[in-house]
């Protein structure tokens, strides 16, 4: 099997996988960082987002190849204490009911606000309309989202 | 009457049990709920146990650090904050010095270990206040002991004793005496008005864990030597497996071996990917075993039950035929229903090692016993060999009432011989689904004088019928001749609880068709409703388990917040109220039309599910249900042809999302009544808050959910995906 060299969270590492494993299958099952998580395989849903030199992906639909030569950041590494402003307004707000999709929605936020820090309500809305959440939380995910953009 | 909360029954027997850590400190047990069990196990002898066999228990170390070991299945609704919470509060500490810890299957020290029907902290309300005072009171006791002086003498908070005389003990100071007394039989449990820890916003215990990704659920949950294991099952509802070849699954890199177990084959492999690829990779010859059935045949076969007179009564006041003959005007209404998937975010999984000495089985589940016990009766083993965790769950909403998933971990490990955890895709999740049943409700009502004199409600499902009290819930004591009748088509589609069984959809038809009564006979919407509820003040009606005054209260609360009748110009209202899982909810939905489409813009929610536990997760609870029955109400579409679900992944099957979520506003009505049911209630009442408002916006009255079968009322915009 092929070997790839990533950087996920600022550390290179070395993963022996076949060519069509997804990103999101080398960070669990490979390294052993479930905190991305698999919900449609498909690039529908959102809870597998990541980035990529800083960009939110989807990582069921990107390959290590794909993912070479770019920094990958994950929830895990999103700081290094889980102060990022997102995650500390994802705190305040109290936003998870089960808590599955969150991760992926924090990554897709946090990327968001790096690219337009002042959002408008319906740019929060539309960054946010790929992600789901089943439980439905998407009232606290709308105000963390508001909240983090506030303090930036 | 009809008025007060349910009271249950709380027995002190085989309650309460202490003993002494061996490393120092106390440890409580609580046998919660032991009045809905018939018979209570021996305890099992304390002493012999060491630490790490405890689970069911308040654990005070020396140091007074506070661990509560919450029973139930944390499945989103919050319980693993909100069920330590009442703990803490009879206990007397401080809040941020408990830690609050996941409990295992345990049925010598707890039961009803569920997660389903909004009844965790309804059933647990008065154990969890009575583990957490008897615990204080034995605090008390010992502080009292050590100075020479009367329990009585002694007050507690923040985790310390003080008495007359101003001196002060903390709680790990006494945790070693206190195991050492005998269990207090009566203690005094605190009155509401001195509540420090109920009714507090209190964050979600693992919103760290859930921030941060940390390994929660059970897709994150790893052993060593563990298999990763994908099943397939036959594609269409009706098939049974033939033959199968395997050449090709066995040539994928990873894989390890493949087996076969009923219908079903399983694919192992080192890593997940590897085991789909196997999957996808196996060719299965099947076979029709029973007929493939498809949606619109379905919808023939309701509509001809409705239609004919195989029907099962379960409930009948006075006389319905004499009060539709002598009715001056008749209303009748048809609405209908899809099959609806779960679609849990976190696919179904569950972790099984089959061994010779035992069973371990770790997993996201809402009912680990009887998961535990099916499979022991399967696998011919005694339930003792099995030790089952619970994970956190990544959504629930009924499907993981179910323990078909668990069970394949279980055959497969036993077949395999290896620790083995069984993964679905999304499309093994969408399509091996036990679904909410298709369902037609078919409503008529009789009027005589300007009032209403007759109501019949007739239901039409596959499988399986509603059950328990909803044939009694309004408008059953309100109408002098009121009648329910059920009939089923069995159906070879596995189908069951989805949140809100059956009331996810019977309070729509409802009370969309209480909104065109009211129509009909030109009174106002709420008036009816309100002059309805009278008739069943004073009812002797067991059965009836609503509160007609409680009802008033939450209908009168939704007229005032959400602006009922007084609304601007170009704001169109919906009005419901509904009951169930013991709570009382009314919501009015705000509609605006947008570029010639109706949009819901707002919904205001009023709650009454006595004491609010928890204020910052109940609101969580009642927001996220008011969207869920939205969501489904508008999109949530689920149709079979030959057997097969049309839609098998979230390409072809819509969930509401950001962009479709309009404000909703959460009211909880404060009394000192015992909690009730919150994870269901607030969903079942959207539906027909939306459909009314459509109503008044577009004169459009929609029968058949999704809406989005009415093309040219609403609008279908592109899935903007980011992708």
């Amino acid at each position: 099997m092929p070997t790839y060299q990533l950087t996920v969270n600022g550390v290179s590492r070395t993963v022996d996988v076949s060519e069509d494993t997804p990103l999101l299958w080398v960070l669990r099952d490979h390294l052993d960082m479930v905190g991305t998580k698999y919900g449609c395989g498909i690039a529908q849903c959102g809870a597998c987002t990541i980035h990529l030199d800083g960009e939110a992906v989807r990582s069921c639909s990107l390959t290590a190849a794909m993912a070479e030569g770019k920094s990958i950041t994950t929830i895990e590494g999103l700081s290094e204490d889980g102060t990022h402003p997102v995650q500390l307004a994802w705190e305040e707000v109290d936003v998870p009911q089960c808590g599955y999709c969150q991760a992926g929605q924090i990554m897709t936020a946090s990327a968001f606000l790096e690219t337009n820090p002042n959002p408008s309500e319906a740019e929060i809305k539309q960054a946010m309309h790929g992600n789901i959440c089943r439980c439905a939380s998407y009232t606290r995910i709308y105000r963390a989202v508001a909240l983090a953009a506030s303090k930036k | 009457m009809s008025s007060s909360t349910p009271t249950l029954a709380f027995s002190r027997r085989a309650f309460m049990r202490t003993s002494s850590l061996a490393g120092g400190g106390l440890l409580i047990g609580f046998n919660l709920f032991t009045a809905c069990k018939p018979k209570v196990q021996p305890p099992v002898d304390l002493a012999a146990l060491d630490y790490n066999d405890f689970n069911a228990f308040i654990k005070i170390a020396e140091n007074g650090a506070v661990t509560i070991f919450s029973p139930n299945p944390e499945v989103g609704q919050g319980v693993k904050t909100s069920m330590p919470m009442i703990i803490a509060e009879e206990l007397d500490v401080s809040w941020d010095k408990v830690l609050v810890a996941q409990g295992i299957l345990d049925t010598n020290n707890y039961t009803r270990q569920v997660a389903g029907g909004s009844q965790s902290i309804r059933f647990g309300w008065e154990a969890l206040r009575q583990t957490g005072a008897t615990a204080r009171q034995m605090l008390v006791n010992a502080a009292a002991a050590r100075w020479g002086v009367a329990p009585s003498e002694c007050t507690t908070s923040e985790g310390v004793v003080t008495n007359a005389a101003g001196e002060s003990l903390g709680y790990g100071e006494l945790v070693n005496d206190a195991a050492a007394l005998e269990v207090p039989e009566n203690v005094t449990l605190k009155e509401v008005r001195d509540f420090k820890i109920i009714g507090k916003d209190t964050r979600n215990v693992d919103i760290k864990k859930i921030v941060t990704g940390e390994r929660l659920f059970g897709l994150d949950y790893k052993a060593e030597g563990m298999v990763h294991a994908c099943v397939l099952r036959p594609p269409a509802f009706g098939q049974k497996l033939e033959s199968f070849d395997d050449t090709e699954a066995r040539a994928v890199a990873g894989v390890s071996d493949v087996l076969q177990f009923g219908d079903k084959i399983a694919v192992l492999a080192s890593d997940t990917w590897s085991a789909m690829k196997g999957q996808k990779a196996l060719k299965a010859k099947w076979v029709e075993d029973t007929r493939l059935e498809t949606t619109e045949d379905h919808d023939k076969i309701l509509l001809g039950l409705l239609d004919g007179k195989k029907f099962e009564t379960l409930r009948s006041d006075g006389n319905i035929q004499k009060a539709f003959a002598q009715a001056d005007k008749v209303l009748e209404r048809t609405y209908e229903s899809p099959f609806l998937p779960h679609n849990c975010l976190e696919p179904m999984n569950f972790y099984a090692h089959v061994t010779e000495d035992k069973i371990h089985l770790v997993g996201p589940i809402q009912t680990p016993e009887r998961t535990a016990k099916q499979i022991a009766e399967e696998l011919e083993r005694d339930f003792e060999d099995i030790h089952l965790e619970m994970t956190r769950i990544g959504g629930g909403f009924g499907r993981r009432l179910y323990g078909d998933f668990a069970l394949e971990a279980a055959l497969v490990s036993n077949l395999a011989k290896k620790p083995v955890k069984v993964i679905y895709t999304r499309e093994d999740d969408m399509t091996a689904g036990i679904y909410r049943p298709a369902i037609k409700y078919r409503i008529r009502a009789a009027v005589r004088d300007g009032k209403v004199t007759g109501y019949h409600l007739k239901e039409a499902a596959i499988n399986s019928n509603m059950y328990g009290l909803i044939p009694n819930f309004f408008p059953a004591g309100a109408i002098e001749n009121y009648q329910v009748d059920v009939a089923n088509y069995q159906s070879n589609i596995t189908t069951g609880a989805w949140r809100a069984p059956y009331t996810n959809f019977l309070a729509y038809a409802e009370q969309s068709f209480f909104d065109e009564l009211a129509e009909m006979m030109d009174v106002d919407r709420v008036q009816l409703r309100l002059d309805l509820l009278q008739n069943v003040k004073g009812t002797t009606d067991e059965r009836i388990q609503y509160s007609p005054e409680r009802m008033e209260l939450v209908i009168k609360a939704a007229v005032e917040k959400s602006g009922w009748g007084t609304q601007p110009e170009g704001v169109y209202q919906g009005f419901v109220n509904y009951y169930c899982h013991n709570s009382h909810v009314a919501e009015v939905a705000d509609v605006v039309i947008e570029n010639g489409q109706p949009v819901v813009k707002k919904v205001t929610c009023v709650v009454d599910c006595g004491i609010v536990v928890n204020p910052l997760g109940a609101r969580n609870q009642a927001e996220g249900g008011v969207i869920d029955g939205i969501g489904h109400a508008m999109y949530g579409d689920f149709a079979f042809r030959d057997g097969v679900p049309e839609a098998q992944n979230f390409d072809k099957y819509r969930l509401i999302r950001m962009k479709e979520v309009p404000e909703v506003e959460v009211h909880f009505l404060q009394n000192e009544l015992s909690p009730t049911g919150l994870g269901e209630p607030t969903l079942p009442p959207a539906g027909g808050a939306i459909a009314n408002a459509f109503k008044a916006a577009t004169g459009k009255r929609l029968y058949k959910q999704p809406f989005t079968k009415y093309p040219e009322l609403l609008r279908v915009p592109d899935q903007e995906i980011i992708g």
